[in-house]
């Protein structure tokens, strides 16, 4: 189980980089971040993930049970959060981009060069 | 009182209350909370940075002490240097606010509300004691940069150099925060010191070292070392002025800081078998960036990217410097980056300051229009010196105790290294300046288009026939902060106590898990031997000579010399070509960079 979450990890991360890199459409890039992101939740929870294990949470089982790990589930919500302003902000200069330009192909902003 | 939380709280505080009222305030109150905010947070700094004298202060939020070395709680873990470095940062960012008072005609304090939260996301950064608090500084500091960075957004310029800024450093923060998944992983641990003391108990493995590669490629991303710095002289030439200062003084270094303090906290242990190995691959990537920053930098004309160039070609320095990973060298790249930092943040504020005067930032169409500024001309021409490092500067000093420290490592060849990127850097600037303020130089037969001039229009319309205050106090208080770095009595051996306090993991630890910090023993550096002095005034001789090679030197006559200056620009033109602006590139180059990195740790250190 372990050893898939992690291959599906490194998988997220390739495709997703792959995708900005080929991307014709700022849109489909800002997509392919939140895809690259994808990939470090999963890794994230695959290694606080213990088979057979509940949630951690001790309101309503007996204190000793075996749980997860909660820390990484604490830190895959942070990471939501701040990403989520990252991609909010990337999304906010495409759609910029697009009213100056009149196109979201990264390849035709060219304003800068050398 | 709780200093280091309270210096983090205050700009937080007045950027929410900033943007809470903002269509209701005075713009001319948003200035002054502003440049309050900003100094207030200064003076907390620089009394943090008092108490870190005393032994590493450590601050755990909530009173989750550590027990048994076990460390849940949040920390902030404060020692000189982090504590030098924050209070750099927030000189930086009162001297901005200050500059920022009267620059732009919009009502809306939005530029002030941004500069305070990348002030707190910086200063964050600098006194976290965890990889993951350190990471969400990190990633609110980048958006308030990306935010600054495309703050113009109806110029095209900058939107492009905002997306390419926000997607390859977004990138290498997702690498950062895999690696610290990773790190947490094998180790249990959040906390940097006991990181450390988890990973001293056994030699490195395979996963440490995809660790250490993944946090530091991500953190070498923000320092813009080659070939991951592609993104920086795009945000850098379309940024506001106020930004550029404490994006070209503070926030590369600030990745740097991220490199060296997880390594010295955290991985030095496991790694300790190894350092010589990965002595020669730090050096080596640093050489490499210092070089292509300095070529790069001569060749520029727009202004701004110039010294966006100049400021990877010092990060390449700074990162020979942080990888000799001693504490020699950590004290010398300290006294650099506190030169360097402050002559650059001038410069910058100088070019602002031509802007506002002259309207244009391209080198050859400005020629000859400066002439009456000689104020600024006398600033700018001082800030190339620093970066050619004249004796005594700040710069020379920081130069003169990384090549010291070189030579007791046996690197003595990345000296000329060091100085042939002070040479570069310091001739563009000083060209540039005997072009723009003197009128020197052949007239242009072809003046670049004016596909870079959208990035004049950043400064209000109207007339501009006196400097005012706010823009030329800074400038002339940042220049002659880095040329008082290099006289200041003690500052070196301050440095040098700091960065042994910096590179001692075992005291770090102790300082943090069993709140056992003690106070560094007083250091004494040594002051620079004879030849660095001969060094420094003949790198400053080469500066000048280059420029008025550059300025006045006729076409060449013989066919060799035609041929060789031929060979040089097609070099130079091929190097720029490379600069393509392209996001999918920029990406490219980073996941090369980074494997290719990996690839070098791997070999080094297993």
């Amino acid at each position: 189980m372990t050893a898939l979450a992690y291959g599906v990890a490194a998988w997220l991360l390739v495709v997703g980089i792959a995708g900005v890199v080929t991307s014709r459409n700022l849109i489909h890039l800002v997509v392919c971040m939140s895809v690259v992101q994808a990939s470090t939740y999963v890794l994230l929870l695959g290694i606080g993930y213990r088979s057979g294990a509940k949630a951690p949470v001790f309101a309503d089982i007996p204190t000793g049970t075996r749980v997860v790990d909660p820390v990484v589930q604490a830190l895959t919500l942070t990471d939501v959060v701040v990403e989520a302003t990252v991609i909010a902000l990337l999304l906010a200069i495409a759609v910029q981009a697009h009213k100056r330009f009149g196109t979201l192909d990264p390849d035709r902003l060219g304003a800068i060069r050398g | 009182m709780d200093l280091a939380p309270l210096a983090l709280v205050v700009p937080l505080l007045a950027a929410a209350a900033l943007a809470a009222v903002a269509s209701h305030v005075r713009r001319a109150v948003a200035d002054v909370v502003t440049v309050l905010a900003a100094a207030a947070s200064t003076v907390l700094c620089a009394l943090l940075l008092a108490d870190a004298g005393s032994g590493t202060v450590v601050e755990w939020f909530g009173g989750w002490e550590p027990r048994d070395g076990v460390a849940i709680g949040i920390s902030f873990a404060v020692d000189e240097i982090g504590a030098a470095l924050a209070v750099f940062v927030a000189v930086l960012a009162t001297a901005a606010a200050i500059f920022s008072s009267r620059y732009l005609e919009a009502d809306e304090p939005y530029l002030h509300v941004l500069l305070l939260v990348f002030l707190a996301g910086m200063l964050g950064f600098c006194l976290a004691g965890d990889v993951f608090t350190m990471f969400v500084f990190f990633e609110l500091m980048s958006v308030a940069a990306f935010a600054l960075a495309g703050y113009k957004i109806d110029q095209s310029e900058a939107i492009e150099g905002s997306l390419n800024f926000a997607i390859t450093n977004t990138i290498g923060s997702f690498l950062l925060l895999s690696g610290i998944a990773l790190t947490y992983g094998r180790t249990g641990a959040l906390n940097l010191a006991q990181i450390g003391e988890a990973l001293a108990t056994q030699p490195a493995d395979g996963l440490v070292v995809v660790a250490f590669a993944l946090i530091a490629s991500g953190f070498l991303v923000k320092a813009a070392i080659v070939p991951f710095h592609f993104w920086l002289a795009d945000a850098y030439a379309v940024a506001l002025t106020p930004a550029c200062l404490l994006f070209g003084g503070a926030m590369s270094e600030l990745g740097l800081y991220g490199v060296g303090r997880t390594y010295f906290a955290a991985f030095s242990a496991a790694f300790e078998s190894h350092q010589a190995e990965l002595r020669a691959v730090l050096i080596g990537v640093g050489a490499l960036t210092a070089v292509v920053g300095a070529v790069m930098c001569v060749q520029q004309d727009h202004l701004k990217r110039m010294l966006a160039f100049a400021t990877v070609a010092y990060m390449g320095v700074f990162l020979i410097g942080m990888g000799t990973l001693s504490a020699e060298g950590v004290a010398g790249t300290a006294v650099y980056v506190l030169g360097d930092g402050c002559a650059k943040a001038g410069l910058f504020a100088c070019v602002g300051i031509v802007q506002h005067r002259c309207r244009g930032i391209s080198e050859l169409r400005l020629r000859g229009r400066g002439r009456d500024l000689a104020g600024t001309a006398a600033l700018f021409a001082l800030g190339g010196l620093l970066l050619a490092s004249l004796p005594p500067f700040g710069t020379f000093l920081g130069k003169s105790m990384l090549g010291a420290a070189l030579r007791a490592e046996g690197y003595g060849w990345a000296i000329a290294v060091i100085v042939l990127a002070s040479v570069l850097t310091g001739a563009a600037v000083l060209r540039a300046a005997g072009r723009v303020f003197g009128g020197w130089g052949a007239r242009p037969e072809h003046p670049p288009a004016t596909e870079e001039e959208g990035a004049e229009r950043e400064v209000e319309r109207g007339a501009a026939a006196r400097t005012p205050a706010v823009m030329w106090v800074p400038a002339v208080l940042l220049i002659a902060g880095g040329v008082a770095a290099g006289v200041w009595p003690g500052l070196a051996d301050a440095a040098l106590g700091a960065a042994e306090a910096f590179t001692d993991r075992a005291g770090y630890s102790a300082a943090v898990l069993e709140g056992a910090a003690v106070a560094p023993p007083p250091a004494h550096a040594s002051s620079p031997p004879w030849f660095d002095y001969l060094i420094g005034v003949g790198s400053a001789a080469c500066a000048l000579g280059v420029a008025a090679l550059a300025l006045f030197a006729p076409r060449p006559r013989s066919r060799a010399a035609a041929e060789l200056g031929a060979v040089v620009s097609r070099c130079g033109a091929g190097l720029r070509a490379l600069h393509s602006g392209r996001i999918g590139d920029y990406v490219a180059w980073l996941l090369a960079g980074f494997t290719a990195l990996g690839g070098l740790f791997g070999l080094a250190l297993t």
